[in-house]
C-alpha cells in the first residue's frame, strides 16, 4: 500500500512539474532553465515546511505524509534535470547562465529548505501560545 | 498525451526511489544520506545517457522518451529530499557531513551527467 501511495503521488508530482514548467517557460522565455529552478526552489520550501509541520504538530496519516513528501514533492523536484541542464549550458559556452544556475540551485534550495522548516516551527510556536495562554 | 506518459514514468521513478531508500536505509547506519546521494548521481548519469540516445535514435517510439526521461528520471531523482537532509544535518551539528553531501552530490552529479551525455554520443 505504501508503494501505491508513493506511485500515485509520484504521477501527480511529475505531471505538475512538466505542466508548471511549460507555463513558466511561456511567461519567461529565458535562455536559462528558470522553470527547473523555480520548481526546485518551491519544492524544497514546501517539503521542509510540510515535514517539519507534520513532525512537530499536525497529526496526519503516515501514508498520506509519505505520499505527499516522498511521492509528490519528491517527484515534483528533480536533480537529474538540474545536472543535465547545467552540463548543456557549459557545453554551449553560456558561462554566466551556467554559473548562475549552478550556484543558485543548491544555495537557493538549501536556503528555502531552511526557511520552510523555520516557518513551520514559527507557526507551531504561535499556535501553542494561542492555545495555552500564560496565566498572568 | 504527453502528460500521461510523464505521469506513468513518474509512478515508476517515485516508487524506485522509495524502494531503494528503504533498502539502503535498512543496511546503512551512517549519518551520510547515502540513498539519496546514490539515487541522484545514478539518475543524472542515466538522464544524460538517455537524452542523447533518444535524440539520436529516431527508431524509438515517441512515447518512450517522456516516460523514461522527464517522467522516470525526473521523479526518481529529487532535490527537495536532498535539501531537507542538508538542513537536518546542519541542525544536528553535522556540518562536515552536510558540506561533503552538498558538494559531493553537485560535483559528482554533474560529472555523472557529463559522462552519460558523452557516452551516449559514442554508443
Amino acid at each position: 500500500m505504501d508503494y501505491i501511495a508513493v506511485g500515485l503521488a509520484g504521477f501527480l508530482g511529475a505531471v505538475t512539474r512538466v505542466f508548471l514548467g511549460k507555463i513558466i517557460n511561456t511567461w519567461l522565455g529565458w535562455s536559462f532553465p528558470v522553470n527547473t529552478l523555480i520548481i526546485n526552489l518551491t519544492g524544497c520550501f514546501a517539503l521542509s515546511f510540510f515535514l517539519t509541520l507534520t513532525l512537530e504538530r499536525l497529526e496526519i496519516n503516515p501514508r498520506l505524509r509519505l505520499a505527499i513528501g516522498t511521492g509528490f514533492l519528491g517527484a515534483y523536484t528533480t536533480f537529474s534535470t538540474f545536472a543535465v541542464e547545467s552540463i548543456n549550458l557549459i557545453r554551449n559556452q553560456q558561462v554566466w547562465p551556467a554559473l548562475v544556475y549552478l550556484l543558485a540551485t543548491p544555495l537557493g534550495c538549501v536556503t528555502l529548505a531552511w526557511a520552510g522548516s523555520a516557518a513551520a516551527k514559527a507557526l507551531v510556536r504561535r499556535q501553542t501560545v494561542e492555545e495555552e495562554p500564560l496565566e498572568s | 498525451m504527453e502528460y500521461l506518459f510523464v505521469g506513468i514514468g513518474g509512478i515508476f521513478g517515485a516508487v524506485s526511489r522509495y524502494g531503494i531508500s528503504k533498502w539502503v536505509g535498512g543496511r546503512w547506519r551512517g549519518d551520510f544520506p547515502l540513498a539519496t546521494f546514490c539515487i541522484n548521481i545514478t539518475g543524472s548519469f542515466m538522464l544524460g545517457l538517455l537524452s542523447v540516445l533518444f535524440t539520436k535514435g529516431g527508431a524509438s517510439p515517441a512515447w518512450l522518451k517522456p516516460i523514461a526521461t522527464t517522467g522516470f528520471m525526473g521523479a526518481y531523482t529529487t532535490y527537495s529530499t536532498f535539501a531537507f537532509e542538508i538542513i537536518n544535518l546542519i541542525q544536528d551539528g553535522e556540518n562536515g557531513i552536510a558540506v561533503r553531501y552538498l558538494l559531493g552530490s553537485v560535483i559528482l552529479g554533474l560529472l555523472a551527467a557529463w559522462l552519460g551525455l558523452t557516452l551516449g554520443e559514442y554508443v
